[in-house]
């Protein structure tokens, strides 16, 4: 039962953080000008944001220094950007890193 | 009408039905390595669908309940959503009934994906960025329904499989890169995040970094027109 709620509580609240904007500058007014402003910058800066959530846990100052993590985003960001396929990528890297932590290190 | 718009639409949706088959497997196995059942895989992905809080959700399904933490940590992983819809704001202006559904599935790759394509000629772009989003979504179920499945059927060590937002993020990211000019927004949200989480800890630095990036963004602006 409650294993439903916190499914739900997540469920509200995402589509909270989603439904927000539209309810601050709803369609019939004219958006601030500073709001389409952060509507056009944030999206990248949220994204840099996030990469650095993903290695939080990570620690840098002892063995193995975040390698796995470090060579497997590096396989990442070079097949994207040679073949711009997203199985390549994702799939590539994830299985690389599986095998670097369950293996390698 | 609506089937020129889905035929338009599903082919610019395979690379996410690539990247979401991929994670949502991801997802599945993680779900099933936790002893949930496939029932739960779908309930999740059709109700919250957001790729990287369901990873985060899975320690929290088992752990007692407590709403108000919950909510919060929904909140911090899922804030970046709050940017997305104001990119979209003036894109949704006329899905008049779809409107709800397409703020509820706006998605990392749905978000991209809306920001980079454009309707063919004669198609109604209410029921092509209806389609793309539904699409989408339908990719996510099938992905979590698999790797739920297959974590049940065939037991592996799934020690990293994780990884594989991390990789999403990263790809996002290159694409954005590869989108703009202006790479200052890209690398300001490195710099201040890694700040942040040297100088606030674990616990407390996403939400400090947001201020933060809030803040810094707004000065440049500040600057830009004066």
């Amino acid at each position: 039962m409650y294993v439903v709620l916190t499914i739900l509580t997540i469920a509200a609240a995402t589509f909270l953080t989603r439904l927000l904007p539209f309810l601050l500058f709803p369609a019939n007014k004219k958006t601030p000008e500073f709001v389409l402003y952060l509507g056009r910058v944030l999206p990248y800066a949220i994204m840099g944001m996030l990469i650095i959530y993903c290695f939080k846990d990570v620690n840098f100052l002892s063995w193995p220094f975040g390698l796995p993590e470090l060579l497997a985003s590096l396989f990442v960001i070079l097949a994207h950007k040679w073949k711009h396929n997203l199985l390549l990528s994702i799939g590539g890297g994830t299985v690389l890193y599986m095998i670097l932590v369950q293996a390698v290190f | 009408m609506r089937k020129k718009a889905f035929r338009a639409a599903f082919p610019l949706t395979l690379p996410v039905f690539m990247g979401y088959l991929f994670l949502g497997i991801a997802f599945g196995v993680l779900l099933a390595s936790e002893g949930f059942h496939v029932g739960w895989a779908i309930f999740m992905s059709v109700t919250i669908y957001a790729g990287a809080m369901q990873f985060v959700a899975i320690p929290l399904l088992t752990a007692p309940f407590h709403p108000l933490s919950t909510a919060f940590i929904t909140l911090t992983v899922n804030a970046r959503h709050l940017f997305y819809g104001l990119s979209m704001l003036e894109k949704f202006k006329e899905s008049g009934p779809l409107k709800p559904y397409m703020i509820f599935s706006l998605t990392d790759e749905t978000y991209s994906l809306l920001c980079s394509v454009k309707p063919p000629e004669g198609v109604d772009h209410r029921w092509f960025f209806f389609f793309i989003a539904l699409l989408n979504h339908s990719y996510w179920i099938l992905g979590g329904v698999i790797g739920c499945l297959a974590g049940h059927l065939i037991p592996f060590d799934s020690t990293g499989i994780d990884f594989a937002m991390t990789a999403l993020f990263l790809v996002i990211f290159v694409e954005q890169w590869e989108n703009s000019k202006n790479h200052f927004p890209a690398l300001l949200g490195l710099a201040v995040t890694i700040l942040c989480r040297l100088l606030f800890g674990v616990d407390w630095f996403i939400p400090v970094a947001m201020g933060c990036l809030l803040f810094s963004l707004g000065l440049l602006k500040r600057k830009e027109t004066h």
